[in-house]
């Protein structure tokens, strides 16, 4: 993205926050977030297990079961707050305008449909009444993500199929609404490392040509610096630190990008002993009072212990939350 | 597929034989009939003559070879007491249990399984609760008392519904059936009731346990994903992943009832296999035991069959592979 006249974002989070309930109480995962999509533009959300961004995802999609429950904030979808609309209006966006790709291939799929039900029910759920123009658009969908033979594959059960396999499917069914928005939720963290870089190539490829918003989900810091265009990192329900992927990655200001940065073993000394963010993200029921990041944090003061740091926002268009930022590096 | 199926059908015939030997040898060891068929007042050679007209004076093997070898002809022994094939006096009777059966079978799933879908989709909530509970009691009432109990409503204080027999049968394809009059239906009313309540107590709990698994399965998420309507997602993705153990679940129930559904076929005076088996068994007509026992065990194996050939048609994953 340049620094041209933005377009108005397809996708406009503000505030969101969403609990879990239990007998103790209610624990947000997502405590309050903001977020933007453009069109066109791929949203890197980077995080550690529990740090909030699947529920992030789901609650987006709308797609949030008891003992959850969104509690606050708009989801403005196109310009219209996809919170104010009824179930019945939701589920005729979802699939179609707001697709999603799930994490684990071999279970996203059901085990007794064939393909091509599974692929062309998307279109007739959403008054697509020709079936066999809808199967034709399936065996389309099927080739543009490069799956061989897609004519016979309409008529196999996912079982027949790799897990790189099914994961295009996934993907291809994802595409089928021509989706403004795709969020994936860690598409190829249960994929083998060769099918990996195979899948985010053709998401990407295909992302590109339809001219969707996507956000990645992962907890992968590789994946998303090759394939995102802003960077956004989520720790216990909040994002830390938003912007774009260089300036996130090359200079980022909160100690927790920071972190993570430094354990990923690609710059370490081979036999160093790899840096890691020491301790482990908190459990929902005991994020500290102040920055949740804290008690994990070589900088915290007493300041952090106490109150949670506002939202500041720098001149790259990159914001942090932090009261002792990691200082600007001078670009060597 | 056809491999298969022969495959099986040798396999049975050699368990077919196993129960044979089993069937035959408890059979003669439960008592002498002889005691019971002779008139006390008998002569000792009317008696022995008896004994020999019968075939009863052999040795046991000699006594199962022979019935074997009219067996595998077809001829499974006559009747002590009725003096008609036992083969032919068991088919006779087992349309009105095969009725029965099939009625209370049917009753069971048609209610069960959209109950057990509404609780299994609303885990936990009260009225889920409340349900799961109450089938709990349904499955554990005993059959003879819960019969007494019908019979006591219905036919004695509310005189609604009558308490044995049959009733007014019509010849479909030469057979008897009483489902086809309304006062047949009268009659079947109370033993369809009294089988079909453990059965729906089952259904509901083996769908409510299957679609509360399936409900948090990622394909019914994915699916809610896609937009799908929760009336498919329920009848399509949901009911298709677990229709497979409650198929299994009714095969195996199909044929257990057929064999033993002597408690309310006593109960309501239904004259089908399972009275005609426990009154042979008092009586000790062996023939009849035996061939019963063995009509029974033909009938599991088919079910087991078919319920096989559903398996493999509902679940794509499920091949049917003849082992060498």
């Amino acid at each position: 993205m340049t620094d041209q006249i933005k377009p108005s974002p397809v996708l406009d989070v503000r505030g969101l926050q969403t609990v879990f309930h239990d007998t103790q109480g209610a624990w947000p995962a997502v405590d309050g977030i903001d977020l933007t999509l453009y069109p066109g533009e791929v949203l890197g959300l980077v995080g550690e297990s529990g740090s909030g961004k699947s529920v992030a995802g789901f609650s987006v999609m709308g797609l949030i079961d008891p003992p959850g429950e969104i509690t606050a904030g708009e989801v403005l979808f196109r310009g219209e707050d996809l919170r104010k609309k009824s179930e019945e209006e939701l589920r005729r966006i979802r699939g179609i305008a707001l697709a999603m790709i799930f994490q684990n291939p071999l279970s996203t799929l059901n085990p007794v449909l064939r393909i091509g039900e599974q692929m062309t029910e998307v279109l007739s759920e959403h008054g697509h009444d020709d079936s066999a123009a809808a199967a034709s658009l399936a065996v389309e969908s099927l080739r543009k993500v490069g799956i061989p033979a897609p004519e016979q594959r309409i008529h196999q059960y996912p079982h027949e199929l790799s897990g790189g396999m099914r994961q295009r499917v996934a993907i291809a069914i994802a595409l089928l609404g021509d989706p403004a928005v795709i969020i994936a939720d860690e598409p190829t963290t249960a994929l083998d490392v060769t099918i990996q870089g195979q899948i985010i190539a053709e998401l990407q490829k295909l992302q590109a040509e339809s001219g969707a918003g996507m956000i990645w989900i992962t907890h992968d810091l590789g994946v998303v610096a090759e394939l995102a265009d802003r960077i956004a990192v989520m720790y216990a329900g909040n994002i830390v630190e938003m912007g774009p992927t260089d300036a996130v990655l090359d200079h980022p200001r909160h100690p927790y990008t920071l972190g993570l940065l430094d354990s990923v073993p690609g710059d370490t000394v081979p036999g160093a002993p790899l840096r890691q963010v020491p301790g482990n993200a908190p459990p929902l029921s005991q994020r500290p009072l102040g920055c949740p990041f804290h008690p994990r944090c070589a900088s915290a003061s007493d300041i952090c212990r106490r109150d949670m740091p506002e939202r500041e926002t720098d001149a790259f268009g990159r914001s942090y939350l932090c009261h002792h930022p990691v200082s600007q590096k001078v670009d060597p | 597929m056809l491999l298969y199926t022969l495959q099986r059908l040798l396999q049975s015939v050699a368990v077919l034989f196993a129960v044979s030997i089993a069937v035959f040898l408890a059979v003669y060891s439960v008592g002498n009939p002889v005691d019971l068929l002779i008139s006390p007042e008998a002569t000792q050679a009317e008696r022995a003559a008896m004994i020999a007209k019968m075939g009863l004076d052999q040795p046991v093997w000699a006594q199962y070879f022979t019935f074997l070898g009219n067996a595998l002809q077809g001829d499974m022994g006559t009747s002590f007491v009725h003096g008609i094939p036992a083969l032919q006096l068991i088919l006779s009777r087992m349309p009105a249990t095969f009725e029965l059966v099939v009625l209370a079978l049917l009753l069971a799933s048609a209610i069960g399984i959209p109950i057990g879908l509404w609780v299994g989709l609303r885990d936990g909530s009260r009225g889920a609760r409340m349900v799961m509970t109450s089938s709990i009691l349904g499955y554990s009432i005993p059959s003879f008392w819960k019969g007494m109990v019908l019979i006591l409503v219905f036919a004695v204080w509310l005189n609604w519904l009558p308490a044995s027999g049959r009733g007014d049968t019509v010849l479909l394809l030469g057979v008897p059936f009483s489902f086809l009059t309304f006062d047949g239906l009268s009659h079947l009313a109370m033993p369809v009731i009294n089988l079909a309540i453990p059965n729906l107590a089952l259904m509901i709990r083996l769908t409510a346990a299957g679609a509360s698994e399936a409900v948090h399965q990622d394909y019914v998420l994915f699916a809610r994903a896609k937009g799908v309507r929760s009336k498919r997602i329920i009848r399509r993705h949901i009911l298709r992943n677990i229709l497979i153990p409650i198929i299994t679940v009714l095969g195996v129930e199909f044929g257990a009832l057929i064999a033993f559904s002597t408690i309310t076929e006593t109960v309501f005076a239904w004259p089908g296999m399972g009275k005609l088996l426990i009154t042979s068994i008092y009586q000790l007509d062996r023939p009849v035991v035996v061939a019963y026992v063995m009509l029974i065990t033909f009938i599991f194996v088919v079910v087991n069959l078919l319920v096989d050939f559903a398996y493999a048609a509902l679940d794509p994953r499920v091949k049917l592979v003849e082992n060498m």
